[in-house]
């Protein structure tokens, strides 16, 4: 590159690159020249202010800070010199002076010993400052002892330059300046949403996990093993790396993946303990025959004995296996229908997929991408021929407008959260469009707060706009696309003021958000369930994609279409074929040739019926139609729509085999429970929202007597008449590979080596396509096509008897439906209880106080929960997490569908909500 | 149909309570009222942040909790990014809740040099003593009126030679407002042919490159302490890329300096002059004037004489901005003042690059100090000469000393550059007080070291002090006697660096800290100081930090008698 320079360090001629300090040079060149206020971990910026790593510069009066420094052409830079030397060394003995010392240090293997031990320091000259700072330990999840501080600002860097989480400051002045959260509250009573990314940075453990530290703040002793691995909740897949201590995970440090940059959220950080909960399943359990199973019938998870009695493997596989023979059998395969997981690896979608399609002989296999973004993969499949991203969010940092629709990211997204918000903080302009105000539009240039269900209406008059303002990309349109006559015509009738009623929002507003996307050089648009999960979540993807076609934004760097995918590996699943109508990488069941080939793979006739979905499958239990299910760490009685329609379904079967790590929701309904395997206790691949496949490792052993589910998926199978031999997992998931080109070059060698790879990956030599689509789309014609949408109005308006409008979500803590993180001891104790969200106004009205409870009711049922008041939340409209089962929100969901996706209107249905009378619970 | 008959049960510990609100501090309905109505009706605007803690600091008296999350509301900004800048300043009083506010009336005495050698420390305790519960008592740092010592403010309200009888007096009859000076307004300043040169120079009379040459063939160097030719700066900011701003750094708070306070109370409108002037040929379209906030009464005559300068249409140059200080010396420190100037803490930033390159906003920037920027008229209308004529001892120009301390006759002194110190004494300050000993001296106020009287026939000038381990800076003359212990003059200077360092280095924010724990004791480890001193110098970012040693090390090699 011809902006390199060369200099001089320490007599040696080096080179430069744009953009290096001279700390960095010297790194890359062999000299480990000490510092603490700066560090390696990426993106975080120099900073200069420990002044631990002062080198001389030849014709300057003071030394320089060589982390902040940047070389110019023929300087001479002394990195050993007497003088730096004895600086640095004075420095470390100032941040010594005051440090607490063994045995009451908080770690003795933090960056500052690690450099007094280097630099074999010893006792500091300097007198002990008068008076120390005494602990914080308000938060459930890290312990602040600021006695160890010494002022490097890393944590302040981590939360407010790479999280943006914007809570800890350096407040005060000179010597009375120290790290604060927000008002100097206690950590526990501040905004923190312990991403931890401050312990993370801290280089002296005055930030730490609690884990890691006594009662006292002091050291406990060091982990000893560490191994890389990949978060188990969303489907960012942040890449981590466990700390382990006597086969226990006692910390979770983030690890420099492409989807993380070594960032990590709440539940990635602290959200590990579930494994070891009192509850975890470690022998298999078989249902008393005389144990109640009515829909409404709690078991304990802590003592299901009630209902079920232990038993061992043998036995339990025996019952597992007859009974889903029997029904196959004397029923056929149709009456037997698989759940499977989002939530296990490529290996294990993969077995149970083709356990359903091979063992069972139907194609009733299905998982929760159907209650997610199955109308948004739909929309992608018929407009652009594909249904996976195609960008991933890290390009947004090169983008200049961003547009979030229908997505909450801070809290369930939370890292890809952190790249939009480093994008806003550098200037780009940030869209956020959603019925509810949320912690993103802090950072929004745009906030477009419309009527929920008002997406088609809001998205039409926006490409009206830039219809009728000229600002669509006429070439790309020409090259790339097909429909934009028709599209155009179509738009015609919806002008933002005209649609003014319908969306609520200032046709203004529309206009700019409009001229902001369009004429970005790139923009990329991301979206969640707020999209998807409608009875028209077909039509307001294709309208996002129509929108991202006719201003070409798409294809190119900074730009793309990213339905951000919920589960960590709903992407994975999906292309494994754990769905009905498609086989491995979208094959369609349908197709003759298709089911030909998969045929031969797997050495049986296939079923050309292209099987039942989620929600058409419980329908089937109640027509009696389907007779038995096998369903592994998947709970339906839980998330479901309507789930008491779901929970009549389970106790209908006939015969029902769970596994799992816990007795779920569902699992309660079970004729035999297998215990499964933790994440953290396995082997295997996932593929997150951008594509990328993943590498987990085994960090802890099984529980007991529990086993890996791919073990289990092949002893169920056995048990049904097929030959499976599989060793480990490396053959399950080379098997899949051969069956799937989109992954043809990811050989599970190359993804153990390099932890990550992107597809589509053709060859062992392809590094993976990182933004596809540039040139053709995978449709017939090779191009996108826009189809027109109308206004459908949502399934259930509100009315007089249910004026309010209920709509479902998550929360930061908490995952799904709360099997995992209700059992993470951090994650309870920030989230407890079930909780409902309503607009200030609305709580007036009723004469509700924060923290009263409420019930809310729907058509279909009725729960209580403590109210929280949200600002953000427009008046009329009361939010729901869905992971409480004590107030299960999808008792009240109405299980209306999108006729193209089959996905649940979650997002909206009628509600009443009143003070609780304490009856319910 | 209802089926609330649940049984089912949380599978979590059940050991907490939900939240009833979103995360953390929650906004005061009330507050946020009174924030909209004090903020007025222009939207908000971000780095207007340190202008609108003094509205609420100066109506409420203290800034609380709720108001301060009510005002990062308004402005967008984090919480955490709020309570930084209001607790960097120590004119806001940020008071939680459950904590009581100040009392109404704050009294600060001065205890830098020359007011703790009139006596500050039995003053200050003499006031705490006997002023009620209303009154608050603080020691504060230099208030610029040295001359004056002791210096004490009641309120807003100066009052110099201060005793308890006079404070006593001022805060019972509630004489607390700021005095406002006696300035030559703009009538006058016209009258005297004030204005005619930036009427010329916008009339396109002259060049940029005539009136550079010209300010370099005077040889006027920045006098707020660095010394950097004012001509050269103006040819540096100009090479750069527009659009170019401009600050003027009225911020003097170097210990025992108050020339620009003199010029600002007498003759404002030709430090505006010399800054639209300057705008002018560096193209800046702002002009940011940082005024301390020490000087509230010149705050109001700035403040009107700028609007009569509008009013006269005489301010088309540039757009000036006065910004307020809140209470910090690194203010002074250029790239602390630009951050200061855009809302945020004062913390100094890394050179390069050099804030002629990346300045206010990031764009390039001039920045002066007022006494240079008072001198920029006379010089371009009457020539270099005029200026670099003067001269003594082989120096040339001029320089206002603010002289202190031990002399018959302290004040601002206007005497050639080169005047030795006891010329100056002698000359100009009707020698030595009564009974005091010429003993040693400060040539640049706490940053430029301790020098003997036998060092008393150094010409005084840029680079002339250097050898002997000091320098001028801002020429800030304290005069020590033979009453004066060399270690607590020491120990007080470095207090003053200590509580004044922003606290962004080590080697400064503790350095400061273990110095004055060193020093305190009264016998000092001169090899372990000596360390720590070349630590500071060497390895701190800014020229507080590097300065600081300078009194240790000079008390040290001249007064080793004072600290064994």
């Amino acid at each position: 590159m011809s902006d390199t320079i060369t200099f001089s360090l320490d007599g040696t001629t080096v080179t430069a690159h744009p953009g290096e300090s001279i700390w960095q040079v010297a790194r890359r060149t062999g000299t480990h020249i000490p510092h603490l206020c700066h560090t390696e971990m990426q993106d975080y910026a120099a900073d200069g202010n420990c002044r631990l790593c002062m080198v001389e510069i030849e014709g300057e009066r003071t030394l320089a800070a060589s982390c902040i420094r940047q070389p110019t052409p023929d300087m001479v830079v002394h990195s050993a010199s007497r003088r730096a030397e004895a600086s640095r060394r004075t420095v470390l003995e100032l941040l010594v002076a005051d440090q607490p010392e063994e045995p009451r240090a908080h770690t003795t293997t933090s960056e500052l010993w690690h450099w007094a031990r280097e630099m074999d320091l010893g006792d500091s000259r300097f007198p002990r400052r008068a008076s120390q700072p005494g602990p914080d330990l308000s938060h459930p999840a890290m312990a602040v002892n600021l006695d160890a501080c010494i002022h490097c600002n890393r944590c302040q860097r981590a939360c407010r330059d790479i999280q943006v989480n914007d809570v800890i400051a350096m407040a005060g002045r000179g010597p009375h300046s120290k790290i604060v959260f927000d008002f100097d509250d206690p950590m526990g009573e501040s905004t923190c949403v312990a991403c931890g990314e401050c312990v993370q940075s801290c280089p002296t453990g005055a930030l730490m996990e609690k884990s890691l530290v006594d009662d006292a703040g002091i050291g406990r002793s060091v982990p000893s093993r560490q191994v890389d691995s990949v978060c188990p909740y969303c489907g960012v897949g942040c890449q981590i790396t466990y700390q382990v201590e006597n086969d226990r995970i006692v910390a979770v440090k983030g690890k420099e993946g492409p989807a993380n940059h070594g960032r990590l959220c709440v539940k990635g950080r602290f959200g590990f303990d579930y494994i070891s909960d009192p509850q975890r399943l470690t022998r298999p359990l078989i249902r008393l025959d005389d144990a109640p199973r009515g829909a409404d019938e709690w078991v304990d998870p802590a003592n299901p004995f009630s209902h079920f009695r232990e038993a061992d493997w043998d036995e339990a596989l025996e019952v597992a296996i007859s009974g889903l023979a029997a029904i196959r059998d004397r029923h056929g395969g149709s009456a037997l229908a698989g759940f499977g997981s989002a939530k296990g690896s490529n290996e294990e979608a993969y077995l149970f997929q083709k356990l359903v399609r091979t063992g069972f002989g139907s194609n009733n296999v299905d998982h929760c991408t159907r209650l997610c973004h199955a109308s948004s993969v739909a929309a992608l499949l018929q407009t652009i021929g594909s249904g996976a991203v195609t960008a991933p969010f890290t390009e947004a940092l090169k983008a200049d407008c961003i547009v979030v629709i229908g997505a909450n990211p801070t809290e369930n997204h939370p890292v890809a959260a952190t790249f939009f918000k480093n994008a806003a903080k550098r200037g780009t302009s940030l869209v956020v469009m959603d019925p509810r105000g949320q912690t993103l539009r802090q950072h929004a240039t745009h906030m477009v707060q419309f009527r929920p269900g008002a997406d088609v209406a809001v998205l039409n008059a926006i490409m009206h706009v830039i219809v009728e303002e000229g600002l669509y990309d006429t070439s790309y349109i020409e090259t790339m696309t097909e429909g934009f006559e028709d599209l155009r015509d179509h738009l015609a009738a919806y002008s933002p003021e005209s649609m003014e009623p319908v969306t609520g929002v200032d046709a203004e507003t529309l206009r700019d958000v409009a001229r902001a996307y369009a004429c970005a050089e790139r923009a990329m648009i991301f979206w969640g369930m707020g999209i998807s999960q409608h009875v028209h979540g077909t039509d307001n993807a294709r309208c996002l994609i129509s929108l991202a076609l006719m201003t070409g934004h798409t294809g190119r760097e900074g730009t793309g279409l990213h339905p951000l995918r919920g589960q960590n590996n709903v992407q994975g699943a999906s292309d494994a074929g754990l769905i009905p109508m498609s086989y491995p990488d979208y094959a369609p069941v349908a197709d003759e040739d298709v089911r030909q080939r998969f045929s031969t793979i797997w050495e049986t006739e296939l079923s050309a019926d292209p099987g039942l979905t989620v929600v058409e499958i419980m329908d089937a239990v109640h027509d009696g139609t389907m007779k038995g299910m096998y369903i592994m760490g998947e709970n339906p009685a839980m998330s479901d729509p309507d789930v008491h329609h779901a929970r009549a379904a389970l106790a209908k079967l006939d015969h029902l085999v769970v596994q799992d790590l816990f007795l779920t929701e569902t699992a309660m309904y079970a004729h035999v429970v297998l215990p499964a395997s933790a994440w953290p206790e396995k082997d295997g691949t996932v593929t997150n929202t951008n594509r990328q496949v993943q590498r987990g490792r085994k960090a802890v052993s099984l529980p007991g007597e529990a086993r890996q589910d791919w073990a289990i998926i092949q002893a169920i199978a056995r048990g049904l008449g097929l030959d499976w031999r599989y060793g480990d997992v490396g053959e399950v998931y080379e098997e899949m590979r051969r069956t799937m080109p989109s992954i043809a070059g990811i050989s599970w060698r190359r993804v153990s080596a390099e932890d990550a790879v992107i597809y589509p990956c053709e060859s062992e030599a392809d590094p993976g396509q990182e933004i596809v689509f540039a040139d053709a789309f995978p449709t017939p014609s090779g191009r996108g096509s826009m189809v027109p949408a109308s206004i459908v109005p949502p399934d259930e308006p509100p009315d007089e008897s249910f004026p309010m409008i209920l709509t479902t979500g998550r929360q930061l803590e908490h995952w799904h439906t709360g099997a995992m993180t209700r059992r993470a001891t951090v994650l309870d104790s920030l989230e407890p209880e079930a909780v409902a969200m309503m607009a200030p106004g609305d709580m007036a009205n009723l004469h509700l106080a924060p923290g009263d409870d409420v019930r809310i009711q729907t058509r279909r049922g009725v729960i209580e929960a403590r109210v929280r008041v949200d600002s953000g939340l427009q008046p009329g409209m009361v939010f729901v997490p869905f992971c409480y089962v004590e107030a299960a929100a999808n008792l009240l969901t109405n299980p209306a569908l999108d006729p193209v996706g089959k996905i649940p209107e979650f997002k909206f249905c009628a509600a009443r909500v009143e003070r609780a009378r304490h009856g319910v619970r | 149909m209802d089926r609330s008959g649940t049984a089912f049960r949380s599978p979590g510990a059940r050991k907490r309570r939900s939240r009833a609100t979103a995360r953390g501090r929650q906004t005061d309905p009330q507050a946020a009222i009174e924030i909209a109505a004090l903020l007025g009706d222009a939207p908000p605007r971000r780095e207007l942040l340190i202008e609108y803690l003094h509205l609420i600091q100066d109506r409420y008296r203290h800034i609380s909790h709720r108001h301060l999350k009510a005002l990062a509301d308004a402005l967008t900004i984090p919480m955490a990014e709020a309570f930084e800048v209001a607790t960097f300043y120590h004119h806001f009083d940020v008071v939680r809740e459950g904590e009581p506010p100040p009392p109404p009336i704050t009294v600060r005495v001065c205890e830098s040099l020359s007011c703790a050698m009139a006596g500050a420390d039995d003053l200050w305790q003499a006031l705490t003593d006997t002023l009620g519960s209303d009154v608050r008592v603080v020691k504060a740092p230099c208030m610029g009126r040295c001359a004056e010592a002791p210096a004490v403010k009641a309120g807003l309200n100066d009052i110099d030679h201060a005793s308890v009888d006079r404070v006593r007096a001022a805060v019972e009859t509630g004489d607390l407002e700021a005095k406002v000076p006696d300035c030559q307004d703009l009538d006058a300043y016209l009258a005297e042919g004030g204005y005619a040169m930036l009427r010329e120079v916008l009339a396109g009379k002259h060049t940029p490159d005539d009136l550079i040459a010209t300010m370099e063939s005077a040889s006027l160097r920045g006098l707020g302490g660095a010394g950097f030719p004012a001509g050269r700066k103006w040819r540096f900011v100009r090479m750069e890329a527009g659009p170019r701003l401009m600050a003027v750094n009225a911020d003097e708070g170097e210990v025992g300096t108050f020339k620009d306070r003199h010029y600002l109370e007498t003759e404002p409108h030709r430090i505006i002059e010399g800054t639209l002037i300057a705008a002018w040929v560096v193209e800046a379209t702002d002009v940011y004037f940082y005024l301390r906030d020490e000087y509230p009464g010149i705050r109001v005559a700035l403040t009107r004489e700028l609007a009569r300068l509008a009013d006269a249409g005489l301010d088309g140059a540039a757009r000036i901005h006065l910004r307020r200080g809140a209470g910090a010396y690194i203010c002074g420190e250029e790239s602390a003042m630009i951050e200061s100037i855009e809302g945020k803490r004062g913390l100094p930033r890394h050179r390069p690059p050099f804030v002629a390159k990346v300045g206010i906003f990031d764009r390039p920037t001039l920045v002066h100090n007022v006494e240079t920027l008072y001198w920029v008229p006379g010089i371009l209308s009457n020539g270099p000469d005029w200026f670099a004529g003067h001269g003594r001892h082989g120096r040339s120009g001029l320089r206002s000393f603010s002289v202190s301390g031990r002399v018959r006759n302290p004040g601002v002194k206007l005497a050639p550059a080169g005047i030795t110190v006891r010329e100056l004494i002698d000359e100009y300050c009707n020698g030595m007080a009564d009974g005091h000993r010429f003993k040693g001296w400060l040539p640049g106020g706490a940053s430029g070291g301790v020098l003997p009287a036998s060092l008393g026939d150094v010409p005084l000038d840029f680079d002339t002090i250097q050898p002997h381990g000091g320098f001028i800076g801002s020429a800030a003359i304290v005069v020590l006697s033979d009453e004066d212990n060399m270690s607590d003059v020491a120990v007080s200077l470095l207090k003053f660096f200590e509580d004044e360092s922003c606290g962004q280095c080590t080697p400064c924010r503790v350095g400061c800290e273990k110095a004055v724990a060193l020093m305190e004791g009264g016998v000092w480890n001169a090899p372990l100081l000596e360390d720590l001193c070349q630590v500071m110098a060497d390895a701190s970012i800014c020229g507080l930090g590097q300065a600081a040693p300078n009194p240790i090390l000079t008390v040290l090699k001249y007064f080793p008698e004072d600290v064994a």
